[in-house]
């Protein structure tokens, strides 16, 4: 009997797991696990003069990390991820409730606006920002050619224009965990709401950002955290002035050939993230929502 | 007593489907009206016009004397009681309650004393920090019912509040909401697809069918009266059989069946050879070892069924058709297969129009008939 149950035991349990887990995980060993040691191995290491890696511990890439220039970059990145994270709720909100109540043929067509250009690559959409902003560009063309400008206007390498691309870039981010929230919102709550009295403003604030706040959450966490990695968006658009996080991070692993400080900005970068998550989970925040 | 809500010639499309035809219901002040039907019958749509979440397409309805169509439901002095409860769910029970006089700006002390005294009366006392999640639904039953109650409203709309309950809970729910209806003396408007529930607490039934009201009456009158086939048959059961009049003296018809003649009592809107429906309910119908005078009906008992204090008992026609005949548990009962000659009291049967009749009248009234 009891050798019975061990037989089962194995039947049911050990063979089906190896074999359907175990490919991923072995895939997750290699492309995630072991390159995450990797930079992590490699923050503590140096360089010769050559620029080749030393492997021998020091931690002298986390002592440069906090100086001054530094610092003042960690800045910008996080006023600049927190302006993005701003204008795509402000923005995505009302979007994401207009194709979320949305009860007309128009739905589909609102909801693939957001979509197809999240399937289109944003690094191709963001140099057409730069050729519709440049001095030379559709926009300056068109200023000058209703004379409400004489000379084109400077529109690029300003933070203002970082973060117009940012917002571009991340905003169905915003809006899908919204779209989400707001379509699950019991339209029967609402006209609750207006029977008692309630005008719609006060329902808005009352009712339906209450229960879709869960929404707005995951979506400012799936803005503001791969927001502080960009790297391309404030090299196209922000030409060098607004650096963020991933501009430094970029700029080791390529001009400056300097890899232990590109690892040891990474692993910064991955702690600040994990703490936002962390954080994001501490307030009662859902995982399933940011699709982790 | 006044009317307080009349809806007059109200019609409702959706597109090309027509919901609700050419309704026409005055409601009168502190009565407990209920739109009785079956699903998809307009009933729903009609209680979310008069709460103002649907338009007319046609037709206008007042409250208290004044049109309502331009009014949002925000503006509406009616209030409803969801059939989901719609209770907020980020809301604990006292705020889910004190909503309605947090929207008219109500002092805050005087909220307070409002809530805690409808929650005494919805027996919720001490429920107040709770939140929805952690009723149960008879609980949440009585939020909503105190939720649209603390606004005073001169008419509440209740769509179908106790369908989500067990039995046991929704009868006893009825008669709370019976005692609280009479007690605050509000009009209440109520949905239901349950009969029983209808008759056990409306002053006033409207029966709904296709878009259309077919009888709007007291329950005794549907019950003991029905206008239409489908009244006769939707409100308790019944034996139904058509036919044709063949005469007509001193109030008692004489209907021509498939299985033979039969007597039922008649006004002067029938005339003889018109094709009518006969409905007569179990409970009134009698029978005899031998033929009785007036009617010609034989048939066969094919067995019985036990449901407590009755038992009924099933017999079959020539034609194939079956009456159920109900008898009282106790007395005496012919065997399966035996002749029996069904009959009732003239007066017990009903006698009712059915489609033919209209065109009996159109043809009537172009010289015809």
């Amino acid at each position: 009997m009891a050798e019975k149950t061990s037989k089962h035991e194995f039947r049911s349990n050990t063979v089906p797991a190896l074999v359907t887990v175990g490919p991923v995980a072995v895939l997750l060993l290699c492309l995630v696990v072991a390159p995450l040691i990797l930079v992590a191995v490699m923050s503590f290491c140096s360089t010769d003069e050559f620029y080749n890696v030393v492997y021998k511990f020091t931690a002298v890439n986390y002592t440069k990390l906090f100086s001054v220039d530094y610092l003042r970059i960690y800045g910008q990145s996080l006023l600049i991820a927190f302006v993005t994270t701003v204008i795509c709720v402000l923005v995505g909100y009302p979007f994401a409730y207009l194709i979320a109540r949305n009860k007309t043929k128009w739905k589909k067509l609102l909801y693939m606006l957001v979509i197809i250009p999240f399937w289109t690559n944003s690094l191709i959409r963001i140099y057409g920002w730069r050729a519709f902003l440049g001095s030379s560009g559709w926009l300056n063309k068109f200023l000058m050619m209703l004379h409400i400008v004489d000379e084109p206007v400077d529109f690029l390498y300003k933070t203002g224009t970082t973060v117009l691309g940012m917002v571009y870039c991340f905003i169905p981010f915003m809006v899908l965990p919204l779209y989400t929230a707001i379509e699950k919102l019991d339209s029967s709550l609402l006209e609750a709401s207006s029977d008692l009295g309630a005008k719609p403003l006060r329902t808005l604030f009352e009712v339906i950002i209450p229960l879709t706040a869960s929404g707005i959450f995951s979506g400012c966490i799936m803005v503001f955290i791969p927001c502080l990695g960009y790297f391309f968006v404030s090299n196209i658009l922000g030409g060098g002035n607004t650096d963020m996080i991933g501009n430094l991070i970029e700029r080791q692993f390529k001009s400056a050939n300097n890899w232990p400080l590109g690892a040891a900005l990474s692993i910064i970068l991955i702690l600040v993230t994990l703490l936002l998550v962390k954080l994001y989970q501490k307030l009662g925040g859902d995982m399933d929502s940011l699709g982790v | 007593m006044g009317t307080i809500v009349e809806i007059s010639g109200v019609n409702k499309l959706y597109g090309t489907n027509h919901v609700v035809k050419d309704l026409n219901i005055a409601v009168d002040e502190g009565e407990f009206l209920t739109l009785l039907g079956s699903s998809g019958c307009g009933k729903t749509t009609t209680l979310r016009m008069i709460a103002g979440f649907e338009e007319p397409t046609t037709g206008t309805i007042k409250v208290e004397g004044e049109s309502i169509e331009e009014k949002e439901p925000f503006e509406r002095n009616v209030n409803t009681v969801f059939q989901t409860y719609a209770l907020f769910p980020h809301k604990t029970i006292f705020d889910n309650i004190a909503y309605g006089l947090k929207m008219k700006k109500v002092p805050k002390a005087e909220i307070k004393e409002r809530v805690l005294e409808m929650m005494e009366m919805v027996q919720l006392t001490g429920f107040e920090k709770r939140y929805p999640a952690q009723l149960s639904g008879g609980q949440k039953q009585r939020v909503a019912i105190a939720r649209a109650l603390i606004n005073r409203p001169r008419v509440l709309l209740l769509d179908e509040p106790l369908g989500a309950l067990d039995l046991k809970l929704r009868k006893q729910m009825q008669l709370e909401l019976k005692r609280l209806q009479k007690k605050l003396n509000i009009t209440f408007i109520y949905v239901t697809h349950d009969q029983e529930e209808a008759l056990t607490m409306s002053d006033r039934i409207a029966i709904m069918h296709d878009g259309v009201v077919d009888q709007l009456a007291s329950p005794t009158d549907i019950y003991e009266h029905p206008a239409t086939r489908f009244v006769a048959t939707f409100i308790g059961e019944t034996n139904i059989y058509d036919g044709c009049i063949t005469s007509m003296k001193d109030g008692v018809a004489t209907v021509t069946l498939e299985n033979g003649a039969v007597k039922v009592g008649c006004d002067e809107s029938f005339s003889i050879l018109e094709y009518a429906t006969v409905s007569v309910r179990p409970e009134k119908m009698r029978f005899d070892k031998k033929p009785h005078e007036g009617f010609e009906l034989i048939a066969i008992v094919k067995g019985y069924i036990y449901v407590g204090s009755v038992l009924k008992c099933i017999v079959s026609l020539p034609n194939g058709n079956e009456l159920r005949i109900e008898r009282l548990a106790g007395q005496e009962l012919p065997e399966v297969g035996s002749i029996i000659y069904p009959y009732w009291e003239p007066k017990d049967g009903v006698l009712i129009h059915n489609d033919s009749y209209k065109i009996f009248k159109a043809l009537d009234e172009i010289g015809l008939a």
